[in-house]
């Protein structure tokens, strides 16, 4: 049995690694024949690798119920590639299998820490991608869809300040709505995509000052009852995303540069004022000075990365489960303790990999809408993956961040999914755009 | 289309902002693309973090005994051997013929303490190296097959300093007393042996641990005294009392005193030893015969404030700058909070002052080292298993804590403790030896036996600090423990 684990250690490193390797190459190669070849390569590694992954876990603790999970896993991924592909034919093929890819590594990673959270997630990633079928769809009526900014924002502060009096507490953030205490969601996830709808749809025509001021104060005001919640991580994400997509919408290099000057002010005045946030910069300057409390979890995560170094433990060979909330916001420790260092530098490679197709979308979209929206959509999951791997591997002070796509938690991942759509959305009408100004 | 234009144009008017459609389509490009850069730019930097961490930080991170990772690793290799500088196997894993696997002492109770053990609560080297020794250097295809095939590879090897000729010396010269042993090279802080009695011995931890932590006769065997025990300095502290009066005093070679064999301090009564009185002193005189009076009507005039920050440069009240976990030494004497009583006591090594034996070995070694106090360390590089280096330790200064003419006038003084002083038993050596015996009081038992010092005095190779607990004079108990190894390094 050492011998299968210790094997599919290595090769699920050289899968992950000949993944991204042609999710690189088929970024860069236009030629729809090399294209194509390295789609076809793609899917073959991404079933392998989930199946290996399956595989290594059902080894070490045979049973049905395991069997049956990875099943439905593929008969959704299979359904997902092809229905896509019929529905859509003109939408991005790679950001659809780096989706399926990153999806797959985090049920992996799930169902070796906690069976029945990866089961909750399945379902929930499940049903959203059946609902985000319609999502590009309904992209193509983006001309209605950018008229209605104010309604956006504001129901989107709405949202977050209904968390603030009604919400619960969880891991010390208030942000959490029960619902008939059935579910619990994180509106947060919801409010992402409405904010950044909203600051496309405001400043696509118009960026005036005024305009820009009433943005200026609805986005403040978003970002503030984030801080509220104690939502670090969430306030942070905000306001960059913010700061990005004005300074796009406007072309002005002053507002990126007063945005984050002011950022960094407020970031300041924030660890002078509130001891949560001190905390969690004290723990990030020297967790080991404070491992028996503030810095534990950080402390934690460095073990795990360190001990299982370049090559990884091996699937449940590590032991991730002392690092707290390992499942959501320190997933990375987990991938990097078991699946090893060059993993774990692939993996974000592919991130990257899609940062780079989302923001090229909107490189490429001549409506200015489309091109925020693109824009903001590229920066705010660009930034997530940044707080979240830094916070993890202490490049940064810890802000409590999921991973997109890979960490637990249903909302996280409903609401990426919805934006990897909308993005879908948008280069599928492109693609149709100028297939139709082709035949002309 | 004509309707979003005449909205578009209200706008433009209103607003004076860039208009939609009449949007210079390169400079959009050239904003964007500046988003790609930045943020490639920061994921660039957190892989070189990532990177950098895993391959340069993370061995010392993992090294921490809050890792319970330690004992996932040990399933996976056959931890590796802790040998002496000179060779000896110190320590070793045997695997019997079912796959079981004791880890071994082959010197029983010499190395207890310093090398430690892995059962019982992880101590000594077996703590601090833990992960190199569970980690295989594992780079050959045959270690890679080993692991595929579920066989345990050998783990590194930890060389030490440790010298087994001193470390062996050490611990006969201390025979059955109570006590510790350590000798540092100078020039380095090596720690060339480390001892400390009694001990126990680490093969037989578990049936013995009952006995052991109970400690009923009040023994206890389990603590290093080398690097926990703190102990009044004694006599010995008058090294860095006359560097005190040097600083202050810039004609300290014209100090002289009369002493009549006690001084009195407001109803406190100092004696000197055998209520002797050495009469007509300098500052050699009463450091080679151990003059209190004389020490103590200098630590009368001292500047508390100057002396405490003296000493805190040689590490009093602090952490000791070394990998070896001690306890830390302790200096008191304060302005506003101490009288003069206190500051007379303190300036003989009785007063609230506590030191360790290590501590007080590196004071030696400092004089030794013409100033240059050195972190002493104890493991000296690490191989893998087939003997390749895979880290070595590089000597580091603690700091430089006198001029190099303090510390010849110290050595001098010193080496008059020996020639005509209260170890001149050691005058007999081949080879020159300088120091200073120190004699604790107790209240109502025996006194602590200290000696401190170091030898060749003109090209030192070796720094001593001896300790015995409740048994006399340190020239009668702690200078003969010297005067072995001594003889066994240089003879």
């Amino acid at each position: 049995m050492n011998i299968a684990v210790e094997l599919t250690k290595y090769l699920m490193l050289l899968m992950m690694g000949a993944y991204t390797y042609h999710a690189f190459r088929s970024a860069l190669k236009k030629n729809k024949i090399y294209q194509d070849r390295s789609y076809r390569w793609m899917t073959f590694f991404i079933f392998l690798f989930h199946f290996t992954g399956y595989f290594t876990l059902y080894l070490q603790s045979p049973n049905s119920k395991l069997l049956f999970l990875y099943g439905m896993e593929v008969l959704v991924f299979i359904l997902a590639l092809e229905i896509y592909r019929l529905l859509y034919p003109g939408i991005s093929g790679l950001l659809l299998r780096n989706m399926l890819m990153l999806i797959s590594t985090g049920l992996i990673i799930l169902t070796r820490l906690s069976f029945n959270k990866a089961v909750r997630q399945f379902v929930i990633s499940a049903a959203a991608l059946g609902l985000c079928l319609i999502v590009p769809a309904v992209m193509n009526k983006h001309d209605r869809i950018k008229k209605y900014g104010w309604i956006y924002g504001l129901s989107g502060l709405g949202l977050l300040i209904l968390v603030i009096l009604v919400g619960t507490e969880n891991y010390g953030a208030k942000s959490w709505l029960s619902i008939f205490g059935l579910i619990t969601v994180q509106p947060t996830e919801l409010v992402k995509l409405l904010f950044v709808l909203c600051l496309a749809s405001l400043l696509c025509e118009n960026t005036g000052y005024k305009r820009i001021c009433s943005a200026t104060v609805l986005a403040g005001a978003t970002v503030l009852a984030l801080v509220f919640q104690k939502d670090l991580g969430g306030a942070l994400i905000f306001f960059v995303t913010y700061v990005f997509i004005l300074y796009c919408a406007a072309e002005k290099p002053l507002y990126l540069l007063l945005g984050l000057g002011g950022g960094s002010l407020a970031s300041w005045v924030a660890y002078r004022l509130f001891d949560h946030v001190k905390v969690r910069v004290l723990a990030w300057q020297n967790p080991f000075g404070y491992i028996d409390k503030e810095g534990y979890q950080i402390s934690q995560s460095l073990f795990a990365i360190g001990t299982g170094g370049w090559f990884g433990m091996g699937l449940n060979q590590g032991l991730p489960t002392s690092i707290p909330v390992v499942d959501s916001d320190f997933i990375f420790a987990a991938i990097a303790e078991e699946f090893g260092g060059f993993f774990a530098l692939f993996l974000i490679l592919l991130y990257v990999n899609c940062f780079v197709i989302l923001i090229n979308i909107a490189l490429k979209s001549e409506d200015n809408f489309l091109r925020l929206l693109s824009l903001g959509f590229s920066v705010m999951f660009g930034f997530q993956v940044f707080l979240s791997v830094g916070g993890v591997i202490k490049f940064i002070p810890s802000t409590g961040v999921t991973l997109p796509l890979i960490s637990y938690g249903g909302s996280s991942m409903v609401s990426t999914i919805i934006m990897f759509m909308i993005i879908q959305g948008i280069y599928n009408s492109g693609n149709k755009s100028a297939k139709v100004k082709a035949k002309d | 289309m004509g309707n979003k234009n005449r909205a578009s144009n209200k706008a433009a008017k209103n607003n004076g902002g860039t208009e939609y459609g009449h949007r210079d389509k390169y400079s959009g490009r050239k904003t964007i693309l500046s988003v790609v850069y930045i943020f490639t730019g920061l994921f660039v930097l957190m892989m070189g973090y990532f990177v950098y961490f895993l391959q340069a930080k993370s061995k010392d991170v993992i090294n921490s005994t809050y890792n319970l990772r330690h004992d996932v690793l040990a399933k996976r290799v056959t931890r590796g051997m802790i040998l002496s500088a000179d060779g000896e196997i110190l320590a070793k894993t045997v695997t019997d013929d079912e796959g079981n696997e004791t880890r071994r002492y082959p010197y029983d109770d010499m190395y207890a303490h310093v090398v430690g053990r892995v059962t019982r609560g992880r101590t000594g080297i077996e703590s601090t190296e833990n992960i190199n020794l569970l980690t295989s250097y594992e780079n050959s295809p045959e270690a890679i097959y080993n692991d595929l095939i579920g066989v345990k590879n050998p783990g590194n090897n930890v060389i030490t300093t440790l010298n087994h000729k001193l470390t062996k010396a050490a611990y006969d010269a201390l025979g059955n007393k109570t006590g510790a042993v350590v000798v540092i090279e100078p020039a380095t802080g090596k720690i060339l042996a480390m001892v400390s009695k009694p001990s126990y011995d680490p093969n037989k931890i578990d049936e013995n641990w009952d006995r052991l932590s109970e400690d009923k006769d009040n023994e206890s065997p389990l603590i290093n005294r080398a690097t926990q025990g703190l102990y009044p300095p004694g006599s010995t502290f008058k090294v860095l009392t006359a560097l005190a009066y040097m600083r202050e005093n810039s004609d300290y070679e014209d100090f002289a005193y009369n002493c009549k064999g006690k001084i009195e301090h407001d109803g406190m009564v100092i004696h000197c030893s055998n209520n002797k009185a050495h009469g007509k002193v300098d500052l050699k005189k009463a450091f080679a015969k151990s003059c209190n009076t004389a020490f103590s009507s200098i630590g009368k005039e001292l500047s508390m404030d100057a002396f405490r920050e003296l000493c805190e440069s040689f590490y009093f009240n602090q952490t000791l700058p070394s990998r070896i976990g001690a306890n830390s030494s302790k200096f008191e004497l304060k302005t506003g909070s101490s009288g003069i009583k206190e500051a007379m006591q303190t300036a003989i090594g009785q007063g609230k002052t506590l030191i360790t034996p290590l501590h007080n070995a590196m004071i030696a070694a400092a004089v030794a080292n013409n100033g240059i106090m050195m972190k002493p360390y104890v493991v000296d590089r690490i191989e893998s298993a087939g003997g390749r280096v895979l880290k070595g330790y590089i000597p580091e200064e603690a700091g430089k804590v006198m001029t190099s003419s303090e510390a010849d006038f110290l050595k001098s003084l010193m080496r008059a403790v020996v020639t005509d002083g209260t170890a001149s038993r050691l005058k007999g050596l081949k080879v020159k030896v300088a120091g200073k015996t120190g004699t604790a009081q107790q209240e109502g038992k025996a006194s602590h036996a200290w000696f401190i010092g170091f030898a060749p005095v003109n090209d030192p190779q070796i720094a001593i600090s001896v300790i015995v607990e409740n048994v006399g004079s340190g020239s009668d108990y702690a200078v003969p423990i010297a005067e072995k190894v001594f003889k066994a390094y240089f003879d």
